[in-house]
């Protein structure tokens, strides 16, 4: 027998950035996240750290409203996704698009920029120059026309992350933007968390180096299924955290998440 | 309907070896999900035939075969090579491949009109209906020449499935594995886009592309949804297509005397037949079907809302004690959820199986069976509150709602499971007593 | 066609040609212009469709057409119209298409069938449905249904002005909506979760885009035939991706192209007898392909090709320059003829020659090229001069070989006998920013224009090390 829980309990506040309640998320039907609960206070860097498999990207993808949720709520500073989707950038993981498309970079950046634009308006110079700007900010200006197929593993991230500064949102979302890059896109990634920080942005990051997690972020949320701990980096990433996290799958936990699958709607 | 002959009777075996032949080799190219393969292969073999047509002067079918497997390879061969040296989609590669052929085989037999006996039209939608017409003598018989090709690819088909079954089946399911085993997935497949092209053009004459495609997909995809192995898969394509070729002639000559009419295309038939049995088997198919799985969903619901029932009457016995007050089926069942409908279902489920006593003014009970039954699926949710609390670490307030849903689903594996990670645990975490 | 049995060598229709190039009969400009419309709308949604990978769904949606068509004519003679109505024709072909896409999407949320196997039921089903009908309307005593067929393969001389006045107006309005809709089309293409994490409507953008596919499909099919009809959105649109990286010209290019295919198309098969415009339409789409494919700018096989010979003759080079660059380092001053008094060194053209097994004709091919970029001078052969500008381009190749080659010592732990190879393929590559990341790596921090040694012997004598090189 373990001891008590380490996720403490307290209430939702409409001031946080993010607030999650009881939230369980199905992929088909299946459970693969159970339960989730905590609230991310405004400022802070997120690790989102576990082993493969532990939902981590399901998460994010739960949150912005990519996968449905079994149950819970999810409120972004207060509100629903849905009326906040404007205040809240996305990150995806590099491999989720065709990186063949016939767009520049700076074409990319742009899409970043839709929101704002509206509906079958055209991109005015003004979007252009924002684009613009958040390229550079890492450090990309001399790639904007390229097609982004020519670009690095490690630029091409970087034009992912453009695309997010291109929001100017409040709240971010990051899956795996350290995955596969080089040494010079890590510096500008950490150095961007940091700058985002001192504006006052939540960021949460997919993150899979351990070794790092202490000197990037702030905070920490460690999954396996569910929830093993959150909280500040300093008191939560804790070795004994680290062994529930990472100390292999709870099996009878996918047994039940194979039966609710099979389970009536 | 009534004056049904010889003829019809050749048609229908006609288009049953033809449809045969198609569904052995077009579910292959269903779980390898190159169905679009089959359609775009039976419209790219046109030229082969048209050349073949335009330089042997006759149907003769030699080289009528060997130009159709040439134009039929030359599709699979193309659209690869442009996939891979153009960068671009499988499905584009083959758009740009067969359109192209087809175009030069449409061209061909239009200029060449005069000089060949080759009708667009016959091409599409082929003229099963004159195929007993023409007849080849085949031992003391004369069989129709259609049906005797027929019957020689339908062998082909089953010959070479037979001799690289495994082959097939491997290099379909993982060509990475097969490759490992040195299998050469690659000229299985080759082989496989041949057999097509061989059936297509073998089928053409008679019945025209379009039973062709209808026949390489629809009985394929039947099969997956009625069977769960490759065998029985096959089978079941098989008893699609045959049914298909005689409902469709069926169907035509009999459905159109109705409206007036005295018969209509007996290919085209078939393709919708194999259509209605494709609807039928998505409604009916004992697994995969709509109804079954609707029927399945409707039991396992019932049995949730019966163990519900259940579960409240138990918690309400506990907090009560037996001689608390007596609790009133519709109090029950509105507090369960249930509707008016569903709720007198359930009592006649619950009543059934001798689970609920039922006496005066709607007062309701647990028999002894309903008690036994009742701790149960207590004894599981509460099981699950201990192990969602301790294992998974969820907080204690947070445990109900998802032992709520477990409890019904809780196999006599995970409960063993449940009841060794609880060892020593007597109580629940609200401090409620495991039965 | 049994009015034009005719024999099959065609006069060259000069008349004919001199009226369509004039453009003088009214009906023919009409058609010309129907036809020209047509291609530019499907190149523009054919792109779209391309790169939302669902080229597939044209196929669907040209098959499915059919029972509508044939449905509408026999409703239409029924009721005692005259059942050729294009209007009502269209209109039928319009519903059965989108019934067919209906379809697929139930069959494939409600049963295990994969995408594929649904798009191959579906339009085998409705196509042979199609053909039932039309086996009806063969057989209908009222109504001469000649010319349904044209809906199979396509005749665009069949076409009335008044048709190709619809067709140019849907086209019109097809290609507004794309152009419109330009910007969600692209982000939806390029990155439709993103876009629903936006808040982008993302199935709604799909369902207009594949109505889009639908009405360009079904106006498509009088002039082009249902079948070929396919060609025409795919084809065009990947021939325009071989010529450019962007989305917006590959929409021009592939409105252009798909316009070139069903001019040509058109005016080939009115000027000729029993060509069917579909195929000439759908081969001219091909040799377009062709062409784009070994000749396109962006991904064509013969600049491809080309570039790959210019690297290889790039990289030859650099590798002689290395040798020679080596071979005077290694063996000193007193191993060459110093030139008096210029600073420049020579080195035998021999010495060069053994030094990679270069056979004589290609080394002095390679050193006439580098030659004629003044990196060497070959007047003292079979004494090789090195310039002072190729000295320090020799230089420079010399040093970034070398940090490669310590790099993959130090970090990569690959055994000093291998190196040289590995870094052969990398050196030519290395850009100015990885030869900075590469200098810090190492130990002793090289700066500026600082030489590291060869970390293995460049001759069996020399001696393996961590060393300054000559300055």
């Amino acid at each position: 027998m373990t001891g008590m829980p380490a996720v403490s309990r307290h209430e939702h506040s409409p001031a946080h950035p993010l607030a999650i309640h009881d939230m369980t998320v199905a992929y088909h039907r299946k459970p693969v996240l159970w339960d989730v609960d905590f609230d991310i206070p405004e400022g802070n860097l997120v690790g989102i750290i576990g082993p493969n498999g532990a939902g981590k990207s399901t998460l994010i993808k739960a949150v912005l409203d990519l996968m449905p949720k079994a149950s819970g709520e999810v409120m972004i500073y207060g509100r629903p996704y849905r009326e906040q989707s404007q205040r809240v950038a996305y990150v995806p993981q590099r491999e989720s698009v065709d990186w063949d498309f016939p767009v520049s970079a700076l074409d990319v950046v742009t899409m970043g920029r839709y929101g704002r634009i509206g509906w079958c308006r055209p991109v005015s110079r003004l979007h252009r120059e924002a684009a613009r700007s958040a390229l550079d900010q890492v450090g990309m200006a001399d790639y904007a026309e390229r097609q982004i197929r020519q670009l690095s593993g490690g630029q091409q991230q970087r034009v992912f992350l453009a695309r997010a500064l291109a929001q100017e949102a409040d709240l971010y979302f990051m899956d795996e933007p350290f995955a596969g890059v080089d040494a010079a896109t890590e510096k500008v990634i950490v150095a961007l968390l940091r700058r985002l920080r001192e504006d006052g942005k939540t960021v949460l990051v997919v993150h899979h180096d351990l070794q790092t997690v202490a000197d990037y972020f702030d905070w920490v949320i460690m999954l396996n299924m569910r929830v093993v701990a959150v909280g500040p980096t300093g008191s939560v990433f804790t070795r004994d955290n680290l062994h529930k996290t990472y100390g292999g799958r709870l099996t009878l936990l996918d047994e039940a998440a194979e039966a609710v699958a099979r389970s009536p709607q | 309907m009534s004056d049904w002959s010889m003829i019809d009777t050749w048609i229908v075996l006609t288009g049953m070896v033809i449809a045969m032949s198609c569904a052995l080799v077009g579910n292959f190219l269903v779980i390898r999900r190159m169905s679009l393969m089959g359609d775009a292969i039976s419209h790219a073999v046109l030229p082969g035939l048209a050349v073949a047509f335009l330089l042997s002067g006759d149907r003769h079918p030699l080289p009528m075969f060997a130009g159709a497997v040439a134009a039929g390879l030359l599709t699979a061969f193309l659209t690869e090579w442009i996939r891979t040296n153009g960068r671009m989609e499988a499905d584009a590669a083959m758009g740009v491949i067969f359109t192209t052929l087809f175009a030069i085989g449409l061209l061909l037999i239009v200029r060449a009109a005069d000089s060949v006996d080759l009708d667009p039209g016959c091409v599409l939608y082929g003229a099963i209906e004159l195929s007993p017409l023409d007849t080849v003598p085949v031992g003391p018989w004369e069989w129709p020449r259609a049906f005797a090709i027929g019957l020689v690819v339908l062998a082909i088909n089953v010959v070479v499935i037979g001799l690289f079954y495994k082959e097939l089946v491997l290099s379909s399911f993982d060509p990475e594995a097969a490759a490992a085993l040195g299998f050469k997935p690659r000229r299985i497949y080759y082989l496989l886009m041949a057999l097509v092209a061989v059936t297509a053009v073998a089928s053409f004459e008679s019945v025209g592309s379009i039973l062709v495609i209808a026949m390489l997909i629809v009985p394929g995809v039947c099969g997956t949804l009625l069977a769960r192995r490759l065998p029985g898969v096959l089978a079941a394509s098989a008893v699609v297509a045959m049914l298909s070729a005689i409902g469709g002639h069926v169907m035509a000559i009999g459905i159109p005397p109705i409206f007036g009419f005295v018969d209509t295309s007996t290919s085209g038939s078939m393709a919708v037949a194999a259509g209605i049995l494709f609807v039928g088997v998505f409604l009916v198919a004992p697994e995969n079907g709509v109804l079954a799985r609707w029927a399945h969903q409707r039991s396992l619901r019932d049995r949730i809302r019966c163990e519900d029932v259940l579960g409240a009457l138990y918690r309400w016995h506990e907090e009560h004690g037996e001689k608390g007050p007596v609790v009133r089926w519709p109090e029950l069942a509105a507090r369960i959820g249930l509707g008016p409908t569903q709720a007198r279902r359930i009592r006649r489920l619950l009543r059934r199986n001798g689970l609920i006593g039922y006496v005066a003014d709607d007062a309701v009970h647990l028999t002894g069976e309903g008690k036994r039954q009742a701790a149960i699926v207590i004894r599981d949710h509460r099981l699950w509150e201990v192990y969602l609390h301790h294992q998974v670490q969820l907080p204690a307030d947070h445990v109900h709602a998802t032992s709520e849903a477990l409890e019904h689903l809780t196999s006599d594996g995970m409960r063993r499971r449940l009841e060794r990670d609880a060892t020593g645990a007597s109580v629940d975490p609200h401090g409620k007593v495991i039965p | 066609m049994p009015d034009r049995r005719n024999d099959m060598m065609v006069e060259f229709p000069w008349d004919d040609l001199r009226r369509l190039t004039g453009l003088a009969d009214y009906n023919t400009r009409v058609v010309l212009l129907g036809s020209l419309l047509l291609g530019l709308v499907s190149g523009a949604v054919g792109s779209f469709m391309v790169l939302r990978k669902r080229a597939m769904i044209s196929d669907v949606v040209s098959h499915a057409a059919l029972p509508g068509i044939v449905a509408a004519f026999m409703v239409l003679t029924v009721l005692g119209g005259d059942g050729k109505s294009w209007l009502a024709l269209l209109t039928g072909a319009l519903i059965s298409g989108l019934l067919g896409m209906a379809a697929v999407h139930a069959i494939t949320t409600h049963a295990r069938v994969k995408q594929d196997a649904a798009l191959g039921v579906v339009l085998s089903v409705f196509f042979g449905a199609g053909v039932v009908l039309l086996g009806f309307t063969q057989r209908m005593k009222s109504g001469s249904s000649a010319g349904l067929e044209s809906f199979i393969y396509g005749k665009t001389a069949s076409m009335l002005a008044s048709d190709a006045w619809l067709l140019a107006g849907s086209a019109l309005a097809a290609t507004v909506i794309c152009l419109a809709f330009f910007k969600e089309f692209r982000l939806v293409c390029f990155d439709a979760e993103f876009a629903r994490a936006q808040g982008w409507p993302v199935r709604r953008v799909d369902a207009l885009l594949t109505g889009l596919v639908v009405v360009v499909t079904v106006i498509g099919l009088q002039a082009v035939g249902l079948i070929l009809m396919i060609a025409l959105l795919i084809t065009p649109a990947v021939t325009a991706r071989f010529w450019t990286d962007r989305l917006g010209s590959m929409v021009i290019i592939a409105s252009g192209l798909g316009a070139l295919a069903c001019v040509t198309g058109a005016a080939l098969s009115a000027l000729y007898p029993r060509v069917p415009a579909g195929s000439v339409i759908v081969l001219s789409c091909s040799t377009l392909f062709l062409i784009g494919l070994l000749f396109g700018r962006r991904r064509g096989l013969v600049p491809e090709a080309w570039r790959r010979i210019r690297l290889a003759a790039r990289t030859e080079r650099h590798h002689v320059l290395r040798a020679v660059y080596e071979q005077w380092e290694q063996r000193g001053v007193q191993g060459f003829h110093a030139h008096a008094g210029t600073g420049s060194v020579l080195v035998s053209a021999g010495d060069l020659a053994a030094v990679r097994r270069w056979s004589e004709a290609r080394l002095q091919r390679v050193l006439r090229e580098a030659a004629a970029d003044g990196d060497v001078e070959l007047d003292a052969w079979p004494l090789v001069r090195l310039t002072s500008r190729g000295m320090s381009h020799a230089r420079q190749l010399v040093r970034n070989h070398r940090l490669w080659e310590w790099y993959l010592i130090q970090h990569a732990e690959v055994d000093p006998h291998h190196v040289d190879r590995d870094a052969d393929e990398i050196e030519h590559v290395l850009g100015a920013a990885m030869v900075r990341e590469l200098e810090a790596t190492l130990p002793g921090r090289l700066s500026g224009a600082e030489l590291p040694s060869s970390p293995h012997p460049l001759t069996d004598t020399e001696e393996a090390g961590w060393r300054k090189g000559p300055a």
